[in-house]
Parts: structure tokens; sequence; C-alpha cells
């Protein structure tokens, strides 16, 4: 049993094991240039595991008494985790480097989140999922710091840490009363002891803080007050991570454990989990209106993200579980794109945020501009994008259950929400002529902001088969 | 010609495409290129869509040119048209090179000017030749994304306010029918248009909320399809937009705006509403009979006091539409025939006004009436070509304004004497309004000194109003041209409806 329980955990052993090799190294021989090649390095290495990952392991196997699973939807998870993450240090490496903040230190804490995150989307015990929980956000909290010479950026730190270790506070709380009134942490024990359907308080008391605890992590409303903050003072990489690697991973660790530990009683977290999604979607429409920092803003509009793929997750159906890894895929790709763009504005040398100095950035960059449009339309809904397939699946799996309301919530929210992305393009394309923009944008994020924007506009065709892996993924969840 | 369907929407895309990565090169010799092969492009549609409507049969029933491929997420990608669609594709077609000569001296970043209109050709035409809901929706919906930028990016002083009103407003319209496209997929288990048109929606009451609502489910999703339709017809009173989009739309843009973009509201209505949703559109028609009544009379007078052309002609437009809702919710042969022709003849001179306002726009940079007067003298060929559209939009017999008033106004009669009296008087109302402004604007003596310059129209601009004459003409002495067409197809939709009715 012991090497079986190795084997289902290889790819997990072999990532800590580069991390902790790359940190030897890194420290034994710290010149100028380690943090650039571990940076390459990694996002190699993380290539390499996603594909492993992704091509070599099929079936479901568990490890560690059932504590640790690893079946399609984690597998679903951990590659796109991978993939984003290789992205975002291959992004960041040219920002930090300006900014010189270019430490080894960088990958490393990536790699080690990344790591958590695995463990957080093959969790299938409480001990498990808090376990990744707490790896992963322990190092996002030092990279949101990672500027320590920039108030903003320590400031963002010290605030994801004490809002984040709140977080950490109420899942455990539910985590202890779940266990407390069910004698197990294993997902499929708690889920016999619910199997007739009947939950006592207690266990009700533990679902609903351990939801709680894990909309802080995806930032749901009405649980996202740290995000703006965050966003904004964290150096623009790690916004971009934050953004990205961490909200799938949460986002699957949610569906995970209300499917394979609650499933027997979703009536009860249906309504909970819709309520949320429904106030996360006007939230981040409404509050992102407002805004003249684009990481604020993009901030408000994950929260609202967060709403409509949390809308799969209240459907409780395989299609609805399928339609929020959709949604998550495309919208991860998506803000890769976006931030792209948002890496490299500068002015003077200099990196700004705010969305005035988009001022007519077409006539400048049209190629870049074009593509930032058809992102900014994606990220709206609006057909003939790829992001409209996400919204359209998730309102077709809660129609089919039945909560309209839901649907109905969305729809309006993406009509609201729909004015700051046209506000963005609105700068880029007829809003007045200021002082431009630095033309340095370097290749990398050209080329990822291009070939999202190509994404977007040619997925329509077919979604590039996410479609089917993601079917694939989910039927194995639900089998 | 299996895609002829396919052909024709994707050709304008096509040239798109190609605009957009290989014209390169100095900006004067690049920008002539561009707007050749934008006529060009838009040119061959028109041909192509000649195929169209000569291999296009009327007495067969259902649809032709079908062609069907599988989609993503169990939808598909089906094609077809019949008698009520197949105008409007070519009245698209027919209208675009059109407009394409019309914007000939755009200088602006001409480039992504033909681009978006090349694009949102695609997009008009795919609406009227779609056969799956989400399809229709995709097209429906993705014509905001260019004409967004027509107008905000080409627009007048205005143009943000009018921008983002003419997007969101009409997003929140379409966004509602989506969720009830959506439950009508969830319902009958697909999207395939020609499927849900047999398929029956419960209209078993329903209480929500401790409202009792006739009709049931078909009651709600007449509303969500008419939250759709009302806004892009645009009905009173939901009409608020379109009068600022046209205002701050360059001339193209207003003319695709008035001439096709509000038909696709009326076309909604024939295709979805009143097959699918029998039984509520006919619980609903008084509603929208007196709602169109009061548009006809309640805008018009409010055309007679603008002091903006173009204003004017925007609320003219949401008068003329009032007959077509009219006409299709009087059920009846006449009235739904008068509606097609209505919008098509509508298309005609609408689009030719806004062509008409545009010509002296483009010299004298200014829309308002008190500007202008006696512009006969120095234009005389312009002030014809004014007049012969201005009373083809009153609806002058031998025009093809008048037929399609006429017929709606035949239709209405047979089922509400009284909606078709008040209606009639908005003729009346239009003859004063048209007939005051060409007064102001082209007649009387030429005082105004800055007026003292204009030229009369150039050949370019000649050969832009001929086609459109010669079509307004045509219809109006000889409308079994469309008749012919449409015929079959609306006499099998009223005896769909009729028979779906409960006795």
């Amino acid at each position: 049993m012991f090497p079986s329980d190795l084997t289902t955990i290889l790819p997990e052993l072999v990532l800590a094991s580069y991390g902790l090799a790359a940190l030897m190294w890194a420290v034994f021989s710290n010149t100028q240039k380690t943090g650039t090649a571990l940076v390459w390095l990694t996002s190699i290495f993380l290539v390499g595991l996603s594909l492993w990952i992704g091509l070599a392991t099929t079936g479901t196997k568990q490890a560690f008494g059932g504590a640790f699973v690893d079946d399609g939807f984690s597998r679903f998870a951990k590659v796109v985790i991978a993939l984003s993450s290789a992205v975002v240090l291959l992004l960041s490496r040219d920002y930090l480097d300006r900014e010189r903040i270019l430490k080894f230190e960088f990958p490393i804490l990536v790699v080690f989140a990344v790591l958590g995150m695995m463990i957080m989307v093959s969790a299938h015990g409480l001990m498990v999922l808090y376990m990744g929980i707490e790896l992963q956000s322990l190092s996002l909290y030092v990279l949101a710091a990672f500027h320590r010479n920039h108030s903003k950026s320590t400031e963002a730190g010290l605030k994801y840490f004490v809002l984040g270790a709140l977080s950490s506070g109420l899942l455990l709380y539910g985590a202890s009363l779940t266990y407390g009134f069910s004698g197990t942490t294993l997902m499929s024990g708690i889920s016999e002891a619910i199997s007739d359907g009947e939950t006592s308080v207690g266990l009700l008391f533990g679902l609903a803080f351990l939801i709680v605890g894990l909309a802080f992590k995806v930032s749901a409303a009405p649980f996202h007050m740290w995000a703006p903050d965050v966003y904004e003072g964290a150096p623009t990489p790690v916004t971009l991570f934050l953004a990205t690697a961490p909200k799938v991973a949460a986002m699957i660790l949610f569906a995970r454990l209300l499917l394979e530990a609650f499933g027997p009683v979703a009536d009860d977290w249906q309504l909970i989990v819709g309520g949320i999604a429904f106030v996360s979607m006007f939230l981040g429409s409404i509050a992102a209106i407002g805004q003249i920092d684009i990481k604020r803003l993009m901030a408000y509009s994950s929260i609202a993200h967060m709403g409509y793929a949390l809308m799969g997750i209240a459907s409780g159906t395989e299609k609805g579980f399928q339609a929020m890894l959709i949604y998550m895929v495309i919208y991860t790709i998506m803000n890769l794109g976006t931030f792209a763009f948002i890496l490299s504005m500068r002015k003077g040398g200099r990196p700004v945020s705010d969305i005035y100095s988009l001022g007519m950035y077409s006539k400048q960059a049209p190629v870049q501009a074009f593509s930032l449009l058809l992102l900014m339309f994606s990220l709206a809904g609006i057909v003939p994008l790829i992001g409209f397939f996400a919204k359209l699946y998730v309102f077709l799996a809660v129609i089919e259950v039945g909560m309209y309301w839901l649907a109905l919530g969305g729809a309006i929210a993406s009509v609201i929400g729909a004015y700051y992305y046209l506000r963005l393009v609105y700068f880029m394309y007829f809003g007045e002529e200021g002082e431009s923009l630095d033309d340095n944008m370097t290749r990398t994020s050209q080329i990822t902001l291009v070939l999202s924007g190509v994404f977007v506009i040619v997925g329509v065709a077919n979604l590039f088969g996410i479609i089917d892996i993601s079917q694939a993924a989910t039927g194995m969840l639900f089998n | 010609m299996n895609n002829l369907l396919t052909v024709i929407t994707f050709t304008p895309f096509i040239a798109a495409l190609i605009m957009m990565f290989f014209i390169r090169g100095e900006e004067a010799a690049a920008a002539k290129n561009i707007k050749f092969l934008a006529l060009v492009a838009t040119g061959a549609t028109f041909l192509i869509s000649l195929f169209l409507i000569l291999g296009f049969e009327p007495e067969v029933e259902g649809f032709q040119f079908v062609e069907e491929y599988t989609w993503l997420l169990g939808l598909r990608y089906k094609m077809g048209v019949d008698g009520i669609s197949v105008l409007f594709i070519v009245l698209t077609t027919f209208l675009m090179p059109i407009t394409v000569l019309a914007c000939w001296r755009v200088e602006h970043r001409i480039k992504e000017f033909m681009i978006s209109f090349l694009v949102l050709e695609t997009f008009m035409i795919g609406v009227f030749c779609s056969l799956d809901l989400v399809l229709f929706y995709f097209f429906f919906e993705a014509g905001l994304i260019p004409m967004f930028l027509i107008i905000g990016i080409w627009g007048g002083e205005r143009k943000l306010y009018a921008t983002f009103k003419f997007f969101l407003y009409t997003l929140l319209g379409s966004i509602l029918m989506l969720i009830a496209m959506v439950y009508m997929w969830v319902d009958a288990g697909t999207t395939d248009i020609e499927v849900l048109l047999t398929h029956e929606f419960s209209h078993l009451p329903l209480s929500i909320l401790g409202w009792d609502l006739i009709g049931g489910i078909q009651s709600l999703l007449w509303l969500a399809f008419f939250a759709s339709f009302a806004v892009k017809l645009p009905m009173w009173p939901f009409h608020t937009w379109l009068p600022d989009a046209h205002v701050e739309a360059p001339t193209g843009g207003s003319v695709i705006l008035a001439a096709i973009l509000l038909k696709m509201g009326g076309y909604g209505f024939l295709r979805f509403s009143l097959p699918m949703f029998p039984i509520a559109s006919e619980f609903f028609a008084d509603f929208v009979i007196w709602l169109s009544v009061i548009a006809i009379i309640y805008t018009s007078l409010v055309a007679m006091m603008q002091e903006d052309i173009k204003k004017l002609i925007a609320y003219s437009s949401v008068a003329h539409m009032g007959f077509v809702t009219i006409g299709i919710f009087s059920f009846t042969h006449q009235g739904l025939e008068g509606a097609i022709f209505q919008m098509l003849s509508h298309g005609l001179i609408s689009g030719a006004l806004f062509l008409c306002v545009g010509v002296v726009y483009d010299q004298m940079h200014t829309r308002k009436i008190a500007d202008y007067g006696g512009l006969v003298i120095k234009m005389p060929v312009y002030a014809l070509g004014f007049m012969f559209f201005t009373l083809a939009n009153v609806g002058l017999p031998g025009t093809s304004g008048f037929v399609g008033e006429f017929l709606t106004l035949a239709g209405i009669f047979q089922v509400n004497t009284w909606a078709a009296f008040f209606a009639a008087t908005g003729v009346i109302l239009s003859a004063a309004y048209a007939l005051w402004v060409f007064r102001r604007v082209v007649l009387g003596d030429l005082v105004k000194a800055s007026l003292a310059g204009v030229r009369d129209l150039s050949n370019r601009e000649k050969l832009v109003f001929a086609p459109l004459i010669i079509m307004t003409l045509l219809l109006g002495v000889y409308p079994s041209l469309v008749t012919d067409i449409t015929g079959p197809a609306v006499m099998e939709l009223k005896n769909h409806v009729l028979s779906s009715l409960p006795k």
C-alpha cells in the first residue's frame, strides 16, 4: 500500500523535489542570472509536468486511505494550473527585471504555490484540503509582498495575510465541526454519514463555514474584500498569478468538496452557492464601473466571473460542473491575455495602471489594441467571442435545474458588466489622446496577447476540444 | 451550390480579413485599394445573392438552400431561407455596395471603417439565414460590436452617449431573449428552428408570486423575445436609443441602422414570436397594436418638432415601424404581407433619406434644419431626389411606401377598425412633417450666405441614388415582385398561427 501511495502522488513529489533542489541550487550559486535562469527552467519544468500529468496518467487512484485522489477532474485542473503558471512566469520575467525584483525566490515561491494547488485539487479529505490551501496561501502572501521596498506591495501582502488567515480559520472551524458531527475527515465518509439526506445542525454549520472559507479563497462576494486591494497593491505579475491558477484550484476544490462530501444534501448548499454567485455577479459588475485603476478593475471583473463559474456549481449537475471547468479555462486564458497587456503598461519607464493612459492606444499599436478589444468583448460575454459560450453553458446548466432567477440575474449583471469593458474599448479606440504609453511590449507579452485574442475568436468553432476533455473529467467525478 | 448561403454570408467577412492583413503601403494608395476592395466585395456579394433569388422557389413549403453541420455543445450551424427571410438578405446585399459608395469620402481611419462595415454585413446576413436559435443569437448580437465602433469612432459630438446607450440598451433586450432561448433549448431538447416551429410550448396558466399569468410559459417567453425585438425595431416606448444613435452615427452607419438593423426586430416577430408562441402572441396582440398606434401618432408629432434633420428621420422611422407591428399582429394575410413589404420599402426609403442628409452634411457639416433653405436653387438634381424620397416616405401612390402602408392598414382594418382609424391619421401627420421639412430645407430663397458654395450631386452620388429610385418605383408600381415571393410563406405562417389558437 505504501509504494502505491507514493506513485499516486508522484507528480507532486517530483514538483516538491524540484522546488527544494532549485532552492538549494539558487542559494549556493546566487548570481545575477540565477533568477532569470530559474524562471525559464521552472516554466519549462511546469510545461513538462503538465504534459506528463495530462498524457501519461489515466483512471482514478486513491492514496493515504482515501485522503488524496488522482482522477480526471483533478488532472484537468492540474494541467490548467501548471500551464497557466508557466505562462505567468514567462510573462513576469521582463516586469520583474525592470523593477529589479527578479530574485530567485519568485519562481520558487510560484513552484510551492503550484504544489499547494495541486494538493488542493486532489484533496479528498479535510486534512489534505487544509494542507494544500495553506501551502498555496502562504506562498501567495509572500508573493503579494514581493516588492518589499514598495509600501503598497507590503500593505497588500499584510492585508492578504490577515484576511487569508481569517478565512483559513473559518475553514478550519468548519472542518472541525464537520469532523465532530460526522466522525471522519474523509469526503467519502462525510458523504456516507449524511447519505440519508438528513443533516444535523452541527454539520450544517460546518458546511456553511467551509463554504464561507472557500468563498474567501475564490474571492466571491460578500467575502471578496481583500481582492481589490491585493490586486492593486501586489506587483502586476503576482496579480496575474492570483487572478488565474489559485482561482482555478479553489474553484475545483469547492466543487469537489460540495459534491463528494456534501452531495447527498445538495439542496442545502445549492441555494447558498447560488446566492453567493448572484451577489458576486452583481457586486463585481457594479463596483467595477467606478474603478480607474485597471488592476482594481480586473479584481472586480474576476469577482463577477467567479460568480458565473459558481453558477455552474450551484446547479449541482454534471453539466454544471463541466460548465464551470470550461468557464475557468476560458477565464484563465482571457486573463492571461489581458494581463500580458497590463504588464507592459508603462510611461517613461515607470509602470502605470490607470485606465486613462489607454487613450487612443489603437493608433499606437493597432494589433495589440485589436486583440485587447476582442478580449474585452469576450470578458463581457458578447458574441461572437468565446466568453459568450462560457456564459451560455452555465446558463444552460442552471436553467436545466430550474434556477431561473440565477440565470436572469447573471444575464442582467452581464449587461451592467459590459459597461466597463466597453469603457476600456472606448479609451483605446475613441478616447482622448493623451501622453501615450511606452512602446516596449516584450515579445512574450505580444505573443500571449495576440494568441489569446486569436483564441477567443477562433475558439468559437469548436472551443479547441475543451468540451470533450472537460466532459471526460467531470464524467469521472460523477461516476 | 449547396453552400450558397454560407458563401453569401461570409464573402464580406473574408474581404475584411484580406483588408486587415494584406492591404499595406502608403496611405493614399492603401485607402484607394481599401475602398475598391470593399466595393468589389459588397458588389460581388450582391451578385451572388441574385442566384439566391433566381433559385428560390416560392411555392415550396419550408426552408430552402438548407445547410447543416454540427457545431459545439450540440448546437448546429444550420442555414436556410424561406419566403420571409430571403428578401431581407437581398435587401442587405443590395444596400451594402450603395452604402460603401456613399462613404467614399470618409478619410479618417478608412481601413477600420470598411472592415467594420464588411463584418457587419456578414452578421446581418447571418441573422436572416440562421436556422439555429443560438446561431441566430450569435449573429443578432454580434452586429452590436461593429456598430458600437462605427458610431463611437466616426460619430458626431455626442457619440459617446449615443454608442453606449445603443449598445447597452440593445444588449439588455437581447440577453433576456437569450435566457428564453436557453429555456426553449432545454424544453424542446434542440435549438433547431425548424423543429421549434412545430414544438408546442406550454400555455397552461402559471402563478408567479401570487400573480396569475395567462398563457403561462409562452407568455414569459414571448415577453423575453419582445424585450429584444421591441428594442431593436424599435417600438414606442423603447425607442429612445434610436434618435441618439441615428443622429450621432456617420451617414453610412445611419443608413445601415435604419435600413437593415431595425428590420431584424420585425423579422424576429415573424420568425419567432408568432409561429412559436401563437397563443401568447394572440393574447398580447391588442397590447402591441395599441403601442404601435401610439408610436405612429406620438412619434410623428415629435418628428414634426425636430430641429435636426437626422433626428426627424429617426422619429419618422419609429412611426413607420409602427405600421410593421400593426400589420404583423393583425394576423391577417394582408397585414403580414404588408409588414414585410413595409420593412423592405422602409429599408430603401429611409436609407435613401439618410443618404440625402449625408450629401449636404458632407458639405456643410450641420444637421440643423434652420441652417438650410433654398437648396433647390443651387442643387436642382438633389432637390428632385430629396423630393422623391420625401414623397415615398409619406406613402405616395406609385412608390413602395404606399403599398406597405396600404396593406398594413387593410390588414388591421379587418380586426380593429379603431386602431386602423388612428393609424391612418399617422399617414397624414407624416405628410405634414415630411413636406414641412422639405419646404424648410430645399424650397424658398437661398438667403444663407454659408450655402452659397454648395454644389449639386456628383456623378458618384447620382450613381448612389439611381438604384434606390428605381427600386422604390418598381416596387411601387409592381408590388407582385415581392408578394409573389412572400405570399406562400406568409400564408403558411398565418395558417400555422391560426390553427394553433384554441377554438
